[in-house]
């Protein structure tokens, strides 16, 4: 039995960026909370805390989800990939990272995470966008700094040099 | 900002989630895709001693065809309405009106059930369902019924629910007959922001173009998704845009218009009498090209 409502642990297994991880947790912890606090994974960032602004923006099972509005002991099982892995082992940066490092797409940064997180999962259904998809596809994301003009831009960067290594692949 | 504690179930069954609601009734609240659900336990406006997953409950997450038309899961994810050939062919509506529900990320997760038991006002799915007259499945440890889509909806976040009981399934009538059309409009300050008012209309015409069936949801301006009385005078009439709008007009006048800081009682009513005759136009139109 457990001493108060609330703080019965659950164990759970997730495979981060594709090494599986674990915690143990209480209910209220959200997904994002075990990413940045017991896995040290700090590139998710959480502006809001209630959905609105995207920053913790995270691939669940694949699809862009915030972090912010799942519960750890839900993920339990998944597949969660965050902005850490991208880039994968290489000395480079995912080609998303480098379009928005040309384009000078971020300036503060913070809201950056989970707009690439957004973006490479949208990009992966619709390698083709118009400008115009491309900042509705980005309507759940937040930025203050930038104005998005560089971050759409760079999106179609990234999309144009997607289908060209495609094409030549 | 962090929820209260709370206990975790995950059941795998529908009958083990009827189950522990029927134990813990008013203090358990059943998490779907938690889009709504969590941010108002973060901000701790609801405080659940009980949280019920049913993401486990595979049930509960399938797209069906039978006889009868298109059965949709509650826990089917809102981006499957965008995604899946079946629903397209069956209530192209509900593919119309997707992009417009939240954004991308929350309609991975978010769910159709658990919109249309959240009940907001300004979500297009309650109003989708009722211009649809599809027929919700609710069930509980005691009973199963079955509720038309234009009498589940009680006002402001108000359902005829009970704490006990969960919306299983929907049920929403099968391929559209000939010359059927289906039209949607909605304003919002910024792409997937909340609707400021919204419409959605389906509307038959018959062989001589003249209309048979015409049903007309505004939403997004009173306390919930409204079915036009108006459209009753379109009935063995042939639509010309005039009388559209003047339906559309007439439709507005009977809602009891909301004010906020977003927009005015007035502007919204203005504003959804434009939309209700743009979805009704574009009923007509796709019923004429039918």
């Amino acid at each position: 039995m457990t001493a108060r409502p609330g703080s019965t642990a659950h164990d759970i297994a997730v495979i981060v960026n594709g090494t599986e991880r674990r915690a143990r947790v209480i209910p209220r912890m959200l997904l994002a909370d075990v990413l940045r606090e017991e896995w040290g994974l700090t590139g998710t960032h959480l502006g809001c805390e209630h959905g609105a602004c995207g920053a913790c923006t995270v691939l669940v099972d694949g699809e862009p989800t915030r972090s912010c509005l799942v519960f750890a002991v839900q993920a339990d099982g998944c597949r969660v990939d965050t902005v850490e892995g991208l880039a994968g082992d290489g000395p480079g940066l995912h080609p998303l990272q480098e379009a928005f490092r040309a384009r000078h797409a971020l300036q503060c940064g913070f809201c950056t995470p989970g707009i690439l997180m957004t973006l490479v999962a949208y990009l992966r259904l619709h390698p083709a966008p118009s400008e115009t998809e491309v900042r509705e596809a980005l309507s759940g994301n937040l930025c203050r700094c930038t104005g998005y003009q560089h971050i759409v831009q760079a999106a179609l960067d990234a999309a144009a040099a997607g289908r060209a290594a495609a094409a030549s692949a | 900002m962090r929820p209260a504690p709370f206990e975790y179930f995950a059941p795998r069954t529908v009958e083990d989630a009827l189950d522990l609601l029927a134990c813990h009734g008013g203090d358990a609240k059943l998490l779907a895709g938690g889009q709504s659900l969590v941010p108002m336990m973060n901000m701790r406006l609801v405080c659940p001693g009980l949280v019920v997953d049913l993401n486990r409950v595979a049930a509960l997450g399938g797209v069906r065809e039978d006889a009868r038309g298109l059965r949709l899961g509650a826990l089917v994810r809102q981006h499957a309405l965008e995604r899946d050939a079946r629903i397209a062919a069956a209530a192209p509506l509900l593919a119309e009106a997707a992009p417009f529900i939240g954004h991308l990320q929350t309609r991975a997760r978010g769910t159709v059930g658990g919109s249309l038991v959240h009940a907001d006002p300004a979500a297009e799915l309650p109003a989708c369902m009722i211009a649809l007259d599809a027929v919700f499945h609710l069930q509980s440890a005691r009973a199963q019924r079955a509720c038309r889509a234009q009498d589940f909806f009680r006002g402001l976040l108000a359902t005829v629910l009970e704490p006990d009981e969960l919306l299983a399934e929907i049920e929403v009538p099968g391929v559209p007959a000939p010359r059927t059309g289906h039209g949607f409009a909605e304003v919002a300050r910024r792409h997937g922001d909340f609707a400021l008012a919204g419409a959605c209309a389906v509307l038959a015409l018959d062989a001589a173009g003249v209309c048979r069936h015409a049903r007309l949801v505004i939403f997004g301006v009173g306390d919930g998704p409204h079915l036009a009385r108006a459209t009753a005078g379109l009935l063995g009439e042939r639509p010309s845009a005039a009388r559209l709008a003047e339906v559309g007009r007439a439709t507005a006048g009977e809602i009891d218009a909301r004010g906020d800081l977003h927009a005015t009682a007035e502007y919204r009513r203005r504003v959804a009498a434009g939309l209700a005759a743009r979805a009704l136009g574009r009923a007509a139109a796709r019923a004429e090209a039918a």
